[in-house]
């Protein structure tokens, strides 16, 4: 549906997006994740043809978005990520200007307008002014203006923003409820993992304009190598201990006073691991998430330090250093 | 559904209606707009008009009714100019991105804006023309049609001047200078409160590549018969100078950065 190749931005010197390739299948969600400024969105717009590339180019669904961008843009629906709609008009009215411009029959037009409007729970507020709408219910009526058309590939850049838990639980009910519904293969940016791994079928992670891994959320979690566990020692960790040795384990990160093992089947193999350890202090144990399958991707650039803390956090720790 | 020509003209007619449909809707929810729009030309008819009325100056009539002409232009100088650069604010506030993703070529993103404009500026201008009356105006048929068509290309060469500026600005703090640099200048150079005829040479020579001031005295032929030239020359130079200034506009707006 997408095809992606050698893409390339630059600002200036600098890099948005570095030699870019991949693919997205026809009728699945795309995860695109990464830190603020990692080029997801410079990406969206070179897809959505607002921005043209340095170097490569892009194929959206059969269409290269450098040499026939009218084709592109009837085949796409864009959600950005500011709420783009006029909020001294009405829901209805947003949808109908939208329908004009993408040249909706005037026979489908009140039709299809009461379709999505239904399909985002909004009918029933469609002539209220936007302005009194809450967030969540922006980002539902720009929703329902992307798919007005019948897109094939729905862009969604960073839905969820912004929005309050609840709201955001809500949007998900309808991103999924969409691809049921409308067949759209969605595109959708995001930096809340537990967002990323509960909708989409497949992931790329994306750092400084590159894709460091791309693959299903159960996959990369695998890749992670087991269930993460933390010892922390009152003191420092001894040295003389050599956690390798165990067969189950498969990576070992030394800290200060503590020790990151990567294992399997902690349930039966935790106490061979902690038979003869003096002084510890706390044990802590996780399955792997989305975030340590980032952290873990991106340790090159960001200082790990443990397997908890939210990914935002380490983030700004690299901004500073 | 673009395959027959003459389906996508249609497709191209709808587009410029919702693009119509938007500023219209949005002009007349503003209620400041049109309240402002109605005082400040009545502000200047009535204070700058008597003010200096009163000083006895030589141009033929009273001096409310001579400026009466440059205050239609006024209301068309403000309300078109700012219309157009009012893009800056679409495009800061993404309603912009969302029109450029619509497969809608940008010509007519521009025209439909322009449209929108030239509306407006009819709204204000009606405004004006009845407080014409209450001056002691006389209109007929001819001279409602001069004002209707001076007023309508007028505003549609300033509100693709407003966008041609507005589609080089990023940010909103451009828009001040738009404000001093093209509306204030606009207006006082056009002769609108002032005769042309004897000024320094220097500034008559400003006031002559200002499309404003063939409009003021058009209206002025065609109000009270004391224009500077012909109602024909200042049609046809206000003819040339909207045609320069929207092929300049349109490109400008091509060139755009979309995001």
């Amino acid at each position: 549906m997408i095809t992606v190749k050698n893409l390339v931005k630059k600002y200036a010197d600098f890099k948005a997006l570095d030699d870019l390739s991949f693919e997205v299948n026809e009728n699945e969600i795309f995860g695109l994740l990464g830190p603020n400024g990692a080029g997801k969105t410079t990406l969206i717009h070179i897809l959505a043809t607002l921005l043209k590339p340095t170097e490569g180019g892009a194929i959206v669904n059969g269409f290269d978005v450098l040499h026939n961008a009218n084709k592109v843009r009837q085949s796409i629906g864009v959600v950005f990520q500011a709420p783009s709609s006029d909020d001294i008009l009405t829901g209805y009215e947003n949808l109908k200007v939208h329908a004009l411009l993408y040249g909706i029959p005037r026979k489908l037009r009140e039709k299809r307008i009461s379709e999505v409007l239904e399909l985002v729970g909004l009918g029933d507020r469609k002539n209220d002014q936007v302005k009194k709408y809450s967030g969540g219910m922006r980002r539902r009526l720009e929703i329902a203006r992307g798919l007005l058309h019948h897109p094939k590939v729905f862009f969604l850049d960073e839905p969820t923003l912004g929005l309050d838990p609840k709201s955001r639980e809500t949007m998900w009910k309808y991103i999924k409820k969409i691809v049921r519904e409308e067949k759209v293969t969605i595109i959708l940016t995001t930096h809340y993992m537990e967002e990323a791994d509960m909708l989409c079928d497949r992931i790329g992670f994306i750092t400084n304009g590159r894709i460091i891994a791309l693959d299903s959320p159960s996959k990369l979690k695998q890749e992670i190598g087991g269930d993460i566990v933390k010892i922390t020692f009152s003191d420092r960790v001894p040295l003389d201990k050599d956690f390798t040795k165990f067969d189950f384990v498969h990576k070992v990160e030394r800290k200060e006073n503590s020790v990151i093992i990567y294992m399997e089947k902690v349930n039966s193999n935790l106490h061979m691991l902690i038979k003869d350890l003096d002084d510890v202090q706390t044990i802590e144990y996780k399955k792997p998430t989305l975030n340590d399958v980032f952290l873990k991707l991106s340790g090159d650039y960001l200082s790990g330090d443990s397997p908890e803390g939210g990914f935002m956090q380490r983030y700004a720790q690299y901004k500073k250093s | 559904m673009l395959s027959t020509k003459n389906l996508s003209s249609n497709i191209v007619l709808g587009q410029l209606y919702a693009l119509w449909l938007r500023e219209i809707k949005v002009f007349l929810r503003e209620r400041s707009r049109l309240v402002a729009s109605t005082f400040t030309p009545l502000l200047w008819l009535s204070v700058i008009g008597s003010g200096l009325g009163s000083t006895n100056l030589q141009i033929g009539t009273d001096y409310e009714k001579f400026i009466f002409p440059g205050i239609i232009c006024m209301s068309v100088i403000f309300t078109s100019v700012f219309f157009g650069s009012y893009i800056i604010w679409d495009r800061k506030f993404d309603f912009l991105k969302s029109v450029m993703v619509a497969p809608s070529s940008r010509t007519t993103v521009f025209v439909g804006k322009t449209l929108g404009g030239m509306t407006t500026s009819l709204f204000q201008v009606a405004i004006v023309l009845v407080l014409g009356i209450a001056l002691g105006i006389n209109y007929d048929a001819l001279s409602l049609l001069q004002i209707l068509s001076i007023v309508l290309i007028l505003s549609f060469c300033l509100t693709s001047l407003g966008l041609t500026f507005g589609s080089y600005i990023e940010s909103l703090e451009g828009f001040q200078l738009i404000i001093s640099f093209v509306v204030f200048p606009l207006f006082f150079l056009s002769g609108a409160l002032f005769p042309i005829d004897n000024l320094p040479a220097w500034l008559k020579l400003i006031t002559l590549i200002d499309p404003a001031t063939y409009s003021v005295d058009a209206l002025r032929n065609s109000i009270l018969n004391l224009g500077t030239y012909s109602f024909e020359y200042d049609l046809a130079v206000l003819l040339l100078f909207t045609f320069i200034i929207t092929i300049i506009g349109i490109l400008s707006f091509r060139r755009m950065k979309a995001v």
